[in-house]
């Protein structure tokens, strides 16, 4: 895959989507592109962060670790992010990832993230914006959940 | 050292100096007669003075000795003539006359040059000797003054400030002799010849002996200056060099340049006064010695007008007065530069004098002992001071056994790093006694606290070199073979031994062999390597030179069983690679194949440059490459591939500030060029690339030789271009010149390359990029390899040959104090100490390292100076000092026996 395929990926990436082609080339050119065979690990919960993960293709599954069981969190497809809450946050990995199958992903590093904000400060208005969608939808998540529980505390 | 100059030079110069000073005396009677000579030229032979005729005749070279009046009973009065010389008529004569005149010139001339180099050699030695005293010196410093020193002012100081003393040691004695004899001879001669000629010549050069020396001495005063402040510049930019991260973080550079600038303005300020006096007085010397001849040409020329004189007189007086300000003015000199060189060996004495210096009999490597220590090591009201007279160490006392595990803990600061260095007695105590086995540490040589006992800091330094001679570094205390096998020549090792000794140096050969091995538990070089690899294991640096082994580079022909075993790894490897789940790691080097995660460079020459003639990273800017490129039919290819890359990168990088750390990590361009290719770009857009000019044409085609197709994905190597580049590969090795193709490693199968690492030679090939944890599995599987074959150990050898850089600077800093605690680990001394030495290592290492540490000296004396109190609590005695005062342990109070807790805080149980 050329350079310039995987800015049409990155292109489509919502985090990503308003910023002009030459800075997503940047980005791309900056970072190394990473596979990954079923059953690898992309990160594991409690490690360092030092990087995020484009997926360009394969599936990976999001799981955490409570109380010493496995839970599933969710299953990430082509053109999702993971592993930006981290290095946002500078805090260990809050879950593990693993690859479902064949993955191919884009390796962006924390350096290189955080320079890509500074230098371009319309990236951190892009990532502002999916953050606040997904608090949103956290949110309405939240409403409906307590929407189901009240009920039943009433009773 | 003598504080006086000539008492130093008397007393090391002195039978060296008589030789010179009598050859001097016996080439005056020369120079006299040269002097004479022209009178009787200009008398005899010209004006016929004793030729009557002209056929008369003279004798030359006749030789008779006036009988004295005693004698003359017995002869006669008259001469007693013992050789009537020959019969010559006057030209002739004259030519003999002549002949002799250049016969004497030719003998002063090898005088001078005998004497010149006499005084040279005699000179050259003493530097070398004052050299090396002020080293001597040096290394004799009280270890807190040699903190305090600037190394950049003491290395000025050994190197140029003395240099002077060099030269004007050959001449102290000689130079006022010679110079005072020619000087006087010649005014005997002009006063022989007129007695107020010479009183006259006599006047003046008195005049300019007392005159000119007072002007100089402000002179004088200002060279002190000019050295002083030229020693605190070097000392100050020293400062500025090893402050330069202070100073970029602080962005003070502005405040530095102004501190030179005033350094610098001094320093002109000075030099100006300097050459404005000194070109004052060489006109008045000059004007003075001029003035001399119109005396001499009008009251000569009376004279000889009167007849009171006669003109071969004048001629010779003239030719004497010719003669006389040379030697004066170089006295006048050798005066000045007496005072000078004076000062100069004042100011640097008195740096090398510092309080308290090492005896030097307590460095004479023969002293050390063969028995290990025994006894008790005791404290007895130990203090010491720092400079202002504050008690770091405040009367401290106690005793435990010189075989038993002593931790010393307290608050940072608070004395307890003071009292390790009074341990390893690399400090003084200014008051009390500490004894080992009841004899004063104070009074140990350095041989036997330098052997006995060792001494690791955090702080260690290393010198540049392997590893593996750092490791050797503390067993190198004497010579331990005498043999002389550096120096093939017998003549010229006989030389420089015998040089060595008149210039009082030293007789250690530093080619024979230092190691002591048996000091390290060895037996001899053969058998070392075991003992390394064990101290290095020890404290767990033994993987880290395992891969700085995996990262260097053998010659195949001094190791061809390693280069053979290397081979063999190869294959077993490439057979591991190509088992499923592997076979993607790496991408294996193919004659007859693009190896998309390698160089453009590296497919094209299929090898690496030695470098000898090509650079690997400017392979296109060769012009024979160049023309190869060309006829491969490669360059306007690569001029095309480079213009991409070029339009790509100023694309990408435009906008970012040149110091931006995406240009060191990934542009092909440095961010200080990238302007240039911008235009470059932007003439693309204009004109044709045949039509570029061809520095930008040249400028393109280099770019695209670092380009890595899998890691820069611009999309440029397709079939036709692995195809062109192929063949090209291919007509490399029958186009290019035999010497180019010799300063080519070529990777093949079945060879060793050895402009490659280790690594690299058994991979054969490029990690593939982008796989994950590629890095690891592959160590891991080169792991396995190397232990199925055995040949960690050879690759731990060559690990052992890895630089440590300036100060060890290549090593991180936990690396570092690892390497030192193996160093003093593997001399095997008595006691060791080990002064917060592992603070760079994470707490879980740092245990391991102590647990294994207290295992191999048990039954031998260790002193753990701790950085917290969990350190200490495994050790048989803790000693906590606290503002320079022992405090007596809460957790052992009970078991000590002693008087009182001031003075006695712990007693050992054997």
């Amino acid at each position: 895959m050329s350079l310039n395929d995987e800015v049409e990926t990155l292109r489509k990436v919502p985090l990503f989507r308003g910023i002009e082609p030459a800075k997503l080339k940047l980005l791309a050119f900056t970072s190394e592109r990473t596979t990954f065979e079923a059953g690898q690990y992309l990160m594991r919960q409690g490690e360092d962060a030092s990087c995020a993960y484009l997926i360009i293709e394969g599936e990976a599954e999001i799981t955490r670790e409570i109380n010493g069981q496995s839970v599933f969190v969710a299953a990430l497809g082509a053109n999702n992010f993971v592993g930006e809450m981290a290095i946002l946050m500078d805090q260990p990995r809050s879950a593990t990832v693993c690859a479902k199958s064949q993955l191919c992903t884009l390796k962006i590093t924390k350096d290189c993230f955080f320079q890509l904000i500074d230098d371009f400060p319309r990236i951190a208005i892009e990532l502002m914006r999916v953050l606040a969608q997904r608090l949103e939808t956290t949110t309405a998540d939240l409403i409906r959940a307590r929407s189901i529980d009240t009920p039943a505390a009433g009773n | 050292m003598e504080p006086k100059l000539f008492r130093y030079i008397w007393r090391y110069s002195r039978r060296e100096q008589l030789v010179v000073l009598g050859l001097v005396l016996a080439s005056l009677p020369f120079y006299y007669l040269s002097l004479d000579l022209p009178r009787l030229i200009v008398n005899q032979p010209i004006r016929g003075e004793g030729f009557d005729g002209p056929d008369a005749t003279r004798h030359f070279l006749d030789f008779s000795v006036a009988i004295p009046d005693f004698l003359q009973g017995l002869f006669g009065a008259g001469q007693w003539v013992l050789f009537e010389g020959f019969t010559l008529e006057r030209i002739p004569y004259l030519l003999a006359l002549s002949c002799t005149l250049l016969g004497l010139v030719a003998i002063n001339g090898l005088f001078k040059f005998q004497i010149n180099t006499l005084k040279g050699r005699m000179g050259e030695r003493m530097l070398r000797r004052l050299r090396y005293q002020l080293f001597d010196r040096v290394l004799r410093f009280p270890t807190p003054f040699v903190r305090r020193v600037k190394q950049a002012e003491i290395a000025t100081m050994i190197k140029d400030e003395v240099e002077p003393l060099g030269g004007f040691i050959g001449d102290a004695f000689v130079q006022p002799a010679f110079l005072g004899g020619l000087a006087l001879t010649a005014l005997i001669f002009i006063m022989l010849q007129n007695f107020w000629l010479g009183l006259v010549a006599a006047a003046v050069v008195l005049v300019q002996a007392f005159l000119i020396p007072k002007l100089r001495k402000r002179i004088l005063e200002l060279g002190r200056q000019r050295q002083l402040a030229a020693r605190a510049l070097s000392g100050r930019i020293g400062e500025i060099v090893d402050g330069a991260v202070e100073i970029h973080a602080h962005d003070t550079s502005n405040f530095e340049r102004a501190e030179i600038t005033r350094r610098l303005g001094n320093i002109f300020l000075i030099r100006f006064e300097l050459y404005r006096r000194k070109f004052f007085v060489k006109f008045l010397n000059n004007f003075l010695a001029q003035v001399t001849p119109f005396i001499f040409y009008a009251g000569g020329g009376y004279l000889a007008i009167t007849g009171s004189m006669d003109i071969g007189q004048l001629v010779a007086a003239l030719v004497a007065y010719k003669e006389l300000p040379g030697p004066v003015k170089e006295l006048i000199d050798w005066d000045q530069q007496r005072l000078d060189v004076q000062i100069k060996y004042d100011q640097v004495i008195e740096q090398f004098h510092p309080p308290q210096m090492l005896a030097s009999n307590m460095q004479d490597p023969g002293r050390h002992r063969a028995d290990p220590f025994s006894g008790d090591i005791v404290a007895a009201n130990l203090t010491w001071e720092d400079d202002c007279g504050v008690k770091i160490i405040d009367s401290i006392s106690f005793r435990f056994d010189a075989r038993a595990h002593v931790a010393i803990a307290g608050p940072a600061g608070g004395g307890k790093e003071t009292l390790a260095l009074l341990l390893a007695r690399l400090l003084f105590p200014s008051s009390g006694k500490l004894t080992v086995g009841d004899q004063d540490i104070a009074e140990l040589p350095e041989a036997v606290t330098g052997r006995r006992i060792s001494y690791v800091a955090g702080d260690s330094n290393f010198f540049p070199l392997s590893i593996r001679d750092n490791l050797l570094y503390g067993l190198k205390h004497r010579p331990l073979d005498k043999l002389d096998t550096e120096l093939d020549d017998p003549k010229t090792a006989e030389l420089a031994r015998m040089e060595t000794a008149r210039a009082g140096n030293p007789d250690f050969n530093i080619f024979a062999d230092w190691v002591d091995y048996a000091a390290a538990g060895a037996v001899g070089p053969y058998d070392i390597d075991s003992r390394l690899r064990a101290v290095i294991t020890r404290v767990t640096l033994d993987e880290d030179i395992y891969q700085f082994g995996l990262r260097g580079t053998i010659n195949p022909h001094e190791q061809p069983q390693l280069t053979g075993n290397l081979l063999i790894a190869r294959q077993l490897l490439a057979k591991m690679l190509r088992e499923p789940g592997y076979d993607s790691l790496i991408e294996p080097f193919d004659p007859d194949a693009y190896n998309h995660n390698a160089t453009l460079g590296e497919n094209l020459l299929f090898g690496t440059p030695t470098g000898a003639k090509l650079d690997p990273r400017h392979l296109t800017e060769d012009p024979i490459m160049r023309d190869f490129l060309h006829r491969a039919g490669l360059w306007d290819t690569l001029i095309e591939m480079g213009a991409v890359i070029a339009q790509t990168m100023v694309e990408l990088f435009a906008d970012l500030n040149p110091g931006h750390p995406f240009f060191e990590q990934y542009s092909f361009i440095a961010a200080d060029d990238l302007p240039v290719f911008a235009e470059i770009v932007g003439r693309i857009r204009k004109l044709d690339l045949g039509n570029l000019p061809e520095d930008d044409r040249l400028a393109l085609g280099n770019l695209p030789v670092g380009y890595i197709e899998a890691r820069h994905r611009l999309g440029l190597i397709d079939a036709d271009m692995e195809d062109m580049i192929l063949s090209a590969r291919r007509q490399l090795t029958r186009d290019l010149p035999p010497d180019y193709l010799a300063a080519i490693e070529f990777y093949d199968p079945e060879r060793y390359n050895s402009a490659a690492s280790l690594m690299d030679n058994i991979l054969f090939g490029r990690p593939v990029y982008g796989q994950a944890e590629a890095q690891s599995r592959i160590g891991q599987l080169v792991s396995e390899v190397l232990d199925e074959l055995a040949l960690r150990g050879e690759i731990f050898r060559v690990g052992l040959d890895f630089q440590t850089g300036l100060g060890g600077k290549l090593l991180a800093a936990g690396q570092r104090q690892k390497l030192a605690l193996a160093r003093a680990l593997l001399r095997q001394s008595d006691i060791l100490i080990v002064n917060e030495a592992l603070s760079a290592i994470d707490p879980a290492s740092q245990a391991i390292i102590r647990d294994n540490i207290r295992a191999d000296y048990r039954g031998k004396g260790l002193i753990w100076v701790a950085a917290h109190e969990d350190e200490a609590r495994e050790f048989d005695h803790i000693l906590r000092v606290e503002d320079g005062r022992l405090c007596v342990p809460q957790d052992s109070a009970s078991d000590h026996d002693s008087p009182g807790p001031a003075t006695m805080a712990h007693t050992g149980r054997a």
